[in-house]
Order: structure tokens, then sequence, then C-alpha cells
């Protein structure tokens, strides 16, 4: 079975439909790079799989369960996705250790003297393990980022969620961090990411949608899908977005 | 001439007042502050009525002289079959001075944390209360620590508007030494020099509680 | 004991436009002073912002009652002369005013950029042409919420010249509940007058404040 089921969802503020009828499939090991304009939302998307938002139609089922803002459990199924933002929304008033240690120690799945230990792991494998006293304000937005994504690691989650998570950083630091999101691909880890890194979605997913309008306008392999784009929306969005 | 001796007779009366004075301002302070925490945690919650009800509390202490709220409390409640003695009254009327201006204090605070901080503790799988408790409360609370303790220096202060109904603070006391020695420069220079002292004391602890409690570098 | 009337009423009119002849006595000659005050405290004169500094200390660390039986009370009596109550409750507020007002002021001459003094001298204008023409419009804008909201504390700190037996607002209550015995009607409708005339000036208070952090 499908690790996330999303079936003819529809999501509204107000008077405006921001996702109409949307379906879409992720199965346990894919990486899908979601792309489209700003206001298509694919921002949107992501944070109704993670439950930020209420929807007003259609489904999403999460491991067999049916998510939405009002679940009862949602607490718990956050434990098990994980969300990345473009603004990485560290705690100012932690360190990393405790910053990374906070949500396993606050939600029972470690105590308190095993919390180093895993800080220490998930910290390896974003490359930071030697910042792991700093204060995030000591840090650069590509390393906050890093700590960011070492924060949900932690939590060991099932799948993963990236919010345009290098739009805020400065060029020089977006490398460090695709490389992060890059390793956690290759071992294994379930990844949805919304992304306007064309590179990135072309050689590490396995799947690209492409969002238009509230809908998905086109789905794929990432080499048909940016080598030989069907719909004339897409051949534009591909040819501005190179330069 | 100056002439303090005849006030040394007396010295046991102004520590009397002293420790009154801080006792005053302690437990109205504390009490003040939870309320105000109370106070402005349900303002958050958006329920209309408690909202109207907290409000109109605010605004009806703001806009009223304390000495009023005093007199009200201690010469009305008594018509109501509430009777406290001086100490008492004055306490329960700082208490509700403060906290009308603490709500306000800590309803801002909160409100200027970013709410992605707030939607970052619940992705993370927080519950509500973990969140405001280990997300939201310092950094507020950093952000609104100048105002909190300059508002429990003016309450400090405040505190000698309770000699209206002769509760036996340190302005209270001064003015009964007043009254038997005839020194009243020297009684109010002395009252005077105290109050600044414990100003000062007070700011000073404030300023080293602060740099303890709020330690991590901010942003400019 | 007599009851509740017109004559009640009649002395809290009287006694109201006391209050508010405090408070505009206070502005009036408070409010040139605050200026001074707050010139002295961002003094390019180290010394001046020292003995500015050290006199905020005294005022601000003294309660407004202190002040008050100082100016009204111990001082003269200290100098064997004696003062028109008028006179003396005036003084120390506003020398209450001059302080506080003029440390708002401060906060709002400071919160203006220094780039906009040197902007303003390399157009060539003296110190006081920056201050007056380029600095002060931009500090007043800043300081008017808090400027307005002192005037709130202001109103109800005139309430405290009670203790020295001026007869204004407050006092006229004290004199009129005691007389009825009906504490709980006077006290309520002097707290109401006083209510009536707060009210308006916080809202201001509050909404030039929200228009002035939308402006930033």
């Amino acid at each position: 079975m499908a690790l996330v089921e999303i079936k003819n969802l529809r999501k509204t503020f107000g008077k405006l439909e921001v996702i109409k009828d949307v379906s879409l499939t992720v199965e346990q090991g894919d990486i899908v790079a979601i792309i489209g304009r700003s206001g298509s939302g694919k921002s949107t998307l992501l944070r109704c799989i993670n439950g930020l938002e209420d929807i007003q139609g259609g489904s999403i089922t999460v491991g067999g369960r049916d998510v939405s803002a009002k679940m009862a459990g949602l607490k718990e199924y956050r434990q098990r996705v994980g969300i990345v933002f473009q603004q990485f929304n560290l705690f100012p008033h932690m360190n990393v250790l405790k910053n990374v240690t906070l949500a396993p120690i606050l939600t029972g799945k470690i105590k308190k003297p095993q919390a180093r230990k895993l800080a220490e792991d998930s910290l390896t494998t974003v490359g930071l393990l030697d910042k792991i006293e700093a204060w995030p304000e000591q840090l650069s937005g590509g390393q906050q980022q890093r700590v960011a994504i070492a924060r949900c690691l932690a939590m060991k989650p099932e799948l993963m969620l990236f919010d345009e998570v290098t739009s805020a950083l400065d060029p020089e630091l977006v490398g460090e961090v695709l490389k992060v999101m890059e390793d956690m691909a290759r071992q294994g880890m379930t990844m949805i990411l919304v992304t306007h890194e064309m590179n990135f979605a072309r050689n590490v997913a396995n799947k690209v949608v492409f969002m238009h309008h509230g809908r998905i306008w086109e789905q794929g392999h990432p080499d048909q899908m940016l080598g030989d784009p069907q719909t004339p929306e897409l051949q534009a969005f591909i040819s501005s977005s190179r330069t | 001439m100056l002439n303090f001796r005849p006030l040394w007779r007396y010295e046991d009366a102004f520590i009397e007042g002293i420790l009154t004075t801080l006792e005053l301002a302690l437990i109205a302070g504390l009490a003040g502050l939870a309320l105000g925490l109370v106070c402005a945690l349900v303002l958050g919650r958006g329920n209309r009525a408690a909202n109207l009800l907290i409000r109109s509390y605010i605004e009806i202490i703001r806009n009223t002289p304390p000495v009023l709220q005093i007199f009200i409390i201690f010469f009305v409640l008594p018509r109501i079959g509430l009777r406290f003695p001086p100490f008492e009254a004055a306490a329960v009327a700082l208490t509700l001075y403060f906290g009308a201006f603490v709500t306000e204090i800590i309803r801002s605070g909160l409100d200027s944390i970013p709410k992605a901080q707030v939607e970052a503790g619940h992705c993370l799988g927080l519950a509500g209360w973990q969140v405001f408790a280990h997300v939201v409360l310092m950094p507020a609370m950093r952000n609104i620590y100048p105002s909190l303790t300059s508002q429990f220096i003016l309450l400090l202060l405040g505190t000698s508007i309770a000699s209206f109904i002769s509760a036996e603070e340190l302005f209270h006391t001064a003015a009964v030494v007043d009254s038997r020695t005839f020194r009243s420069f020297e009684v109010y220079a002395l009252i005077s020099g105290i109050y600044v002292l414990m100003v000062i004391a007070f700011r000073l602890l404030f300023f080293a509680i602060g740099r303890l409690a709020f330690r991590w570098p901010v942003a400019r | 004991m007599r009851t509740f009337g017109t004559i009640d009423l009649l002395a809290f009119a009287t006694a109201f436009q006391y209050t508010i002849l405090l408070v505009v006595l206070a502005l009036i000659i408070g409010a040139p002073l605050a200026l001074g005050f707050a010139m002295l405290r961002v003094s390019r004169f180290a010394p001046l912002r020292w003995l500015s500094a050290a006199f905020l200390q005294v005022i601000q660390g003294v309660p407004l009652l202190a002040l008050l039986m100082f100016i009204y009370f111990a001082l003269p009596t200290f100098l064997g002369i004696r003062l028109p109550p008028l006179l003396a409750v005036t003084a120390a507020f506003t020398l209450y005013t001059a302080v506080f007002l003029g440390e708002i002021w401060r906060g709002g001459i400071e919160a203006v950029k220094r780039t906009q003094w040197e902007a303003a001298a390399c157009l060539g204008l003296g110190a006081w042409q920056q201050f007056r023409h380029v600095i002060a419009p931009q500090a007043l804008k800043i300081a008017l919420p808090a400027s307005v909201g002192f005037l709130v504390q202001l109103i109800k700190g005139t309430s405290l010249a009670a203790i020295v037996g001026f007869i204004e607002l407050t006092r006229a209550g004290q004199l009129s509940a005691a007389a009825t015995l009906q504490p709980l009607l006077v006290y309520s409708i002097i707290a109401a007058i006083y209510f009536v005339v707060c009210f308006p000036l916080t809202q201001l208070s509050r909404r030039l404040e929200a228009r002035l952090n939308g402006a930033r």
C-alpha cells in the first residue's frame, strides 16, 4: 500500500480555491519534488499533509490513516512526519542540543540521559556535530536549516516534508543543505519537497509534480517531465526557471 | 538645622515599615503576576464574554486613580460582608491594580512571538501546553521583561498609597514619626532615601536575574 | 450626618475644576521643563548627563506622595516659610511632569536615527536648527502615544493631592463620604468622573500607538 494517498483534495481560504481536486500517490522511499509558480498551491498542499490546514474536500491518507487538522491523534501523527520550513524556525532560546532533543524528550520517545546520544547521531547526519552547544543566532542560515533538519530526524520520522527550504538562504549556502537532503534520500527516507531547485529535482527525485492554478498539471519521471514537457504551461515554467 | 537624631528612637518602626512595604509589593507583585498571566491567557482564547469581562476590568483599573480603588475595597466591601483589615485591603487593591497592567504587558509579549514558532512546536508533535511552556514562554518573557520590571518598580512606590487607609507601611510610618517628632524635613528626606535605595536594589536584582535567565543571543 | 444630595454634586463640580487646574498648570509649566530635562539627558556635556540621570533616579525612585509631602510640608517647615497649598501642589506635579514627560521625550529623541542629525548637519543647519526642524518632529511622533499615556497618569496622580488636604476631586469625595456615610455611592461617582475623562485618552493613546507601529 502507498505511504501517502491523496484523493480529490480541495482546499479553500474563504472564497479563494487554492487546491482543486488534487490526487497524488507517494510510495515508501519515493522522493517527490513539487514544482510550480508561487501561488500554485504547492506549499499549501504540504501544510495539508501535516495537518496544519483543515481541508474542504477529498482525503489524505498517510500510513493507512485519514489525516486532517482536526483528526484525533494529530500530535502522535506529527511525531511520525517531519516538516522543515523556509524560515528555519529554530527556537532562539535553546542551544542546538536542546532544539534537537526537546521534542523526543517531551513526547516521551527517549529518556533524558539518552538525549545527547540521539542529538549527536542526528547532528552527525547533517554534519554539524561540532555546533552541538551553539545558539541558533550564532549559526549561518545554512547551518540553522541543517539543524532544523536534524531536529526532525531526531523524531525518527517515516516521512519528511520540505517547504522551499533553500529559498531564504544566500546562494552560497544552498549547496550544503541540498547535500544533506541528498544523503537522506540515498538512505531511503520518503520525502516530499516543494522546491525551486530544478537540478535537485532532476538528479535526486524519482517523481516530479508540476502544480499550476491549484491543480496537478503534469506529473511523472524527472527526465521525462523536465526533458520533454507536455503542456505549454510546464514548458513556459521550465524555460523561465532556467534564466 | 538638620537634625536626624530624634528619628533614631524610631528605628524599629522604620524597619517595620520597610518590611511591610516590601511585603505588600511582593504579595501584590506575585499575585498580580499570576492574575495577569491567567487573564492574558484567557484573552488569547477568544471567548467573547470572558474577553469583555477582562477588558472591562483592565479599563476600569487603568482609568481610575488607585487611591479610589483602595478606598472602595476598604470602605465599601465591608458593606457586602467582606471585611479586610488595612493591610489585606491594600494587598487586594494593589494586586488588582498590578494585575490589570500585567495582563496587557503579558498579552503583548505572547503576541510578539511569531506564529511560525508555535507552528514549529506543533509540527514536532508537542501538545498545546508544551508549546506554550517550552517554545513561547521564555522568548515572550524576554521581550516584556523591561516593561514588567518597571511596572513592578511603580508598584513598589505605589504601596505608599496604602497609607491612605492606615496600612502600616513605610509612608504611614513616616507620617506617624513626623507627628511625634515634628522633624518633617528629616523624616521625608530619610524615607525618600530609603525608597530610592529600594528601587536601586530591585533594579540591580532584576538586571542580574535578566542576565542569568536570558542568555541566548538575539538578532539585532 | 446628612443625606447625599445636590450639594455634594456641586462640591464635586467645583473640586473637579481644581483637578483640571492642577493638570493644566502642571502641563503648561512642566512641558517646557520636560523639554529642557530631555535635552540635559542627551547633552553632549557628560557631567550634565550624569547630574540629570542622578536627578531622574531620585524623582523616579520616590513615591509621588513623598514628593507632595516634601514640597508641601517638609521643605517649608525646614525653611520656616509657608507655601500656599495650590503653589506647593502645583510645584510637585510640575516637577513630576518635567521628569516623567522629559524621560518619555528623551526616548523619542534617541529613537530618531543618528544619521538624521548627520544628514541635517550636512545641510549646514546649526545644532538647534537640526533639533528643531529635523529631529523634534520625528521624535514627537514617536513619543506622542506615551505622552498621552502620561497625561492619564498625571490626571490620576492629582488624586494624591488629597493627602495634603488640597480639595480636588478625590478629596471632595472623601469629605462627602465622611459626611454622608455613603462611601459606595460617593466613590463610585468620583471614580466614574475620572473614568469618563481618562478612558478616551487611554483609547487615543492606544490608537496612536497602533498607528505608529503600523507605520514602521
